[in-house]
């Protein structure tokens, strides 16, 4: 098992290198430019200077050699620096990535983001696995009874209802008939008391039920369909033969084989939940990594652009890797070796 | 069903929150005031801002000599006074400025505001290596130097009949030479904290600031209009994100934030949101104008000098270099439907290139308000610009009247193609309509044929106004010989490719005056020339939306400057 998972890591390494050379070469090549927001009154050749002083002009192969410098050996050495609080080289001049847009350090940027991320879109897709698991389960247990079909009804209108819809009805509902919750998220709020916390959570109930309804609708169809598969199968009615009670039956026989497929998925989408909800972001003002993404992209800030698609690509990697491993602790006939 | 309790346990619990906050929602703390712009701020950095959004941001802590008022007028903030030629402010040459600085003035760190700060914008600004967003009001400033600790003296290198660009509005305010002096050319880059943080003199500190998230202000203790209690507002939060509709609907139906920034939204949709109760709608106009322009050059595509301008006048526009036929296009137009269907609250029917400030206004053209297809008609007839071959298309010299109208892709400009398609038919005028994507038509790419300055179509539309309240770097664009062509890359300003010598000798006049007074009476008549020629025809004076909540009182939107110019004077109501 270790000599897998180290081998598997360090294939990673030059999967990721291939995936930051693409993802360089693709934005070097989109038309876009930081400048193009600047008033119309702004004259071009004001606008050739500004570009040339963030480094737009560079030639791509000296941005990228840059980026990797910056990006792996730098920016890791001030994380350590600031978790620690050692000193390690010359860190007073240590050059950082820049983002164009606000010229501050491209991981500060995504480190002030992940917080409002992780509260918002992480408590909402642990919630609907906590939901989507059991009513896929059951749904699947009493195939066509009322729970099963008030259960696809709902998970149907989470599927195809989008939640830039959802989101404005709540608004609507929520926020301006009845005046329960608020429609724009403090970024600001820090919890200390039970005071803030209630705010805090009264703020998260419209972007977490959102995005909780769109999470259970895919993970519990999955569930589900999993289970319906298990339950006909030869060693279900084995084990009910041999005496077994239905609780064990299905939660530990059944189950356990239908959750191979359903981890996969569930372990696969972990890394969406850091990348935000680009529009339930949007809608509710949570400004995360999701609007953060959106709004460098509309801006033309590559280096901000660059940087989170990588990130997106290491988290991609490596939960890849780690639903491999909790498949061989899932089911003892995977062995790695 | 142990599930089945666990969702109502939950279902409670979320009444509870909710019922909770019925009464904390809507009503916000008193001493915070919240504003809301949809475009977060990136910098608080004037010098460094990508936009308008981060101009507002800083416009509540850096302020400048003096800034123009909603009238356009010049009101002194750190400068004691207005330099004129009237009382020698500014040289009989027009050449120099000397602004006198107020000397009560401290900056938020308790450090006495002198002529050195001014001193140091302008170097840092002007710095070769760093790229400076606002250059453009520091080009041509031969000098800036401390006579003594509150006397600024400007020196350019030619005649300056408006001497107010360096130091003045939101676009250039003083930053503190204390804390930038280590941020001089590309170390400005690196500086995140001080451009995160500048300190300022006006009525707000940064007190924590999130690039593209919001920013929060508190207090400033030490502004000058403290003792008169000023700001009134302990806190401040500049929030972005989202989009206009919502930011309008925060303020105007839930009542959830006291100002929304920039509601470029259907009319119809923010008239209805407006009748809640919750708040207003305000405007401010300033100089925008959204105009057609009818080239005079012949862009064809099979002519080789397509749409260059020829002294000679050898290259004219096959009809458009008609004037009769100019004319009967502007009288067929409604500007008044446009106006108030199309724009609402952000729009008036206009018939001058130049509409504000209100010296700046002629009041002769306004004629042009009522639509007369009949008269248009009866002008084409009498010409004897006739249809000839019975199409419902008039035909001057042989040529048939169809036209290419091209514009960047809007709902607002597609719909104003529309209408005036429609009217054009009723006089005998086929117009093909075409819109480019904005980043295109306005990118002034040299290798696109369709950007607006390149103008391959018979007749395009788009605002533009003055960068300021003086009106020369707008004027100058209709001098001869200023049209974009292959050797000036297509980055002349003269777009509808105009030229007038009588306008021209008006232009070099102008040029060389300083009295306010005569220069308005000469943006007048240049005005007049270039209405009257029909070769640009005014559609709609723009302004820009906003709204704020009933309980804010004081707020005076500015059209020349930050919207946010008079924030310390803001109170809430009850």
């Amino acid at each position: 098992m270790t000599a897998f998972i180290l081998r598997r890591v360090l294939i990673s390494i030059p999967t990721l290198i291939g995936i930051s050379l693409v993802v360089f070469a693709i934005l070097e090549l989109s038309p876009s430019d930081p400048t193009g927001n600047l008033p119309l009154t702004i004259p071009p050749e004001v606008r050739e200077q500004i570009r040339e002083t963030m480094g737009v002009n560079d030639p791509f192969l000296i941005k990228y050699v840059k980026w990797m410098r910056q990006f792996m050996i730098n920016e890791p050495l001030n994380l350590i620096e600031a978790s620690t609080g050692w000193s390690i080289g010359n860190s007073e001049n240590r050059l950082r990535y820049l983002s164009w847009q606000t010229r501050s350090p491209v991981v500060d940027l995504i480190i002030e983001r992940l917080p409002q991320t992780l509260w918002v879109v992480g408590t909402a897709y642990a919630l609907s696995i906590a939901i989507a698991v059991p009513v896929g389960v059951l749904s699947a247990y009493s195939q066509y009874s009322l729970f099963d079909q008030v259960g696809t009804f709902l998970s149907m209108i989470g599927f195809s209802v989008p939640t830039f819809f959802t989101g404005l009805l709540f608004i609507v509902i929520f926020s301006v008939e009845l005046n329960w919750f608020p429609s724009i998220y403090d970024t600001t709020l820090v919890v200390s008391d039970v005071e803030t916390f209630m705010r805090q959570m009264r703020q998260m109930v419209m972007p977490v039920t959102v995005l909780t309804l769109f999470y259970t609708a895919q993970i519990s169809r999955y569930t589900r369909s999993a289970m319906l598969d298990n339950l006909n199968q030869d060693y279900v009615r084995t084990a009910r033969a041999k005496g077994l009670s239905e609780q064990t039956v299905v939660s530990v026989h059944a189950l356990r084989n239908s959750m191979i497929p359903v981890v996969t998925l569930i372990a696969l989408g972990i890394p969406t939940v850091f990348q935000g909800a680009i529009i339930t972001e949007q809608i509710f003002r949570i400004n995360g990594l999701g609007q953060l993404l959106i709004i460098a992209i509309q801006g033309g800030d590559l280096p901000t652009v660059q940087t989170l698609t990588f990130i997106f690509a290491v988290l991609i990697v490596f939960f890849n890797l780690f639903a491999d491993i909790i498949y061989a602790l899932l089911d003892p006939r995977i062995r790695y070796s | 069903m142990k599930f089945l309790s666990r969702v109502i346990v939950a279902a409670l619990v979320l009444t509870l929150l909710g019922t909770g906050a019925t009464n904390t929602s809507s009503a916000q703390e008193e001493d915070t005031l919240n504003l809301l712009w949809w475009q977060a701020a990136s910098t608080v950095n004037p010098y460094l801002s990508g936009g308008n959004k981060d101009l507002e941001a800083a416009s509540l802590v850096v302020e400048p000599l003096a800034r123009p008022d909603p009238n356009g007028e010049l009101v002194p903030y750190l400068a004691a006074d207005i330099p004129t030629l009237e009382n020698g402010g500014i040289s009989e040459d027009l050449t120099t400025i000397t602004w006198t600085l107020r000397d009560d003035i401290v900056w938020s760190d308790g450090t006495p505001f002198t002529s050195a700060d001014v001193v140091f914008t302008w170097e840092y600004c002007t710095n070769e290596e760093f790229g400076c967003a606002q250059a453009q009001f520091y080009e041509g400033v031969v000098n800036a130097e401390a006579v003594d600790d509150f006397t600024v003296l400007v020196t350019f290198d030619a005649p300056r009949p408006f001497p107010y660009g360096p130091f003045v509005g939101w676009q250039s305010p003083i930053l503190q030479a204390a804390q930038f002096a280590d941020c001089l050319g590309t170390a400005a880059q690196q500086c995140t904290e001080q451009n995160f943080g500048p300190i300022g003199t006006g009525p707000f500190i940064v007190e924590d600031f999130r690039a593209n998230d919001v920013v929060t202000y508190v207090k400033n203790p030490l502004y000058r209009g403290a003792d008169e209690g000023k700001p009134f507002f302990d806190r401040a939060v500049f929030k972005g994100g989202g989009d206009a509709e919502s930011a309008a609907r925060a303020v105007l139906e839930s009542a959830e934030a006291d100002y929304a920034w920039n509601l470029q939204i259907s009319p119809q949709v923010l008239s209805d949101m407006e009748a809640a109760g919750n708040g207003q709608v305000v405007v401010a106009f300033a100089s925008n104008v959204e105009r057609l322009m009818l080239n005079q050059t012949d862009p064809s595509p099979d002519n080789p000098d397509r749409s260059i301008w020829m002294e000679d006048g050898s290259n004219a526009h096959p009809f458009l270099s008609n004037q009769t036929i100019r004319q009967a296009m502007s009288m067929a137009i409604d500007r008044s439907i446009i106006a108030e269907q199309l724009y609402g609250a952000g729009g008036v029917a206009a018939c001058n290139i130049v509409n504000g400030p209100p010296a700046n206004v002629s009041p002769n053209n306004d004629g042009c308000l009522v639509q007369d297809i009949e008269g248009a008609n009866a002008l084409l007839d009498e010409a004897g610009i006739l249809d000839s071959d019975g199409d419902g298309i008039r035909e001057y010299e042989g040529t048939p009247l169809v036209i290419l109208y091209q514009t960047s892709t809007n709902a607002v400009r597609q719909s104003t193609q529309a209408l005036i398609k429609q009217w054009w038919t009723e006089i005998g005028i086929e117009t093909e309509l075409r819109s480019i994507d904005a980043a295109v038509f306005f990118g002034g790419d040299p290798a696109s044929p369709d950007t607006y300055q390149k103008f391959y179509a018979d007749v395009e539309m788009f605002t533009s106004g003055t960068s300021g309240t003086d009106a020369e770097s707008f004027m100058v664009r209709w001098v001869c010989g200023e049209a974009p062509a292959p050797d000036n890359n297509w980055l002349g300003r003269n777009v509808p490719r105009f030229c007038d010598s009588a306008y021209d000798e008006l232009f070099d006049v102008y040029s060389e005056t300083g009295e306010p007074a005569e220069r308005s009476g000469l943006v007048i008549e240049m005005n007049d020339i270039l209405v009257e020629s029909y070769v640009l025809i005014p559609l709609v004076y723009r302004g820009s939306v906003s709204a704020h909540g009933n309980s804010i009182e004081g707020v005076e939107i500015n059209g020349w400057d930050a919207e946010l110019w008079n924030i310390a004077d803001w109170t809430r109501a009850g």
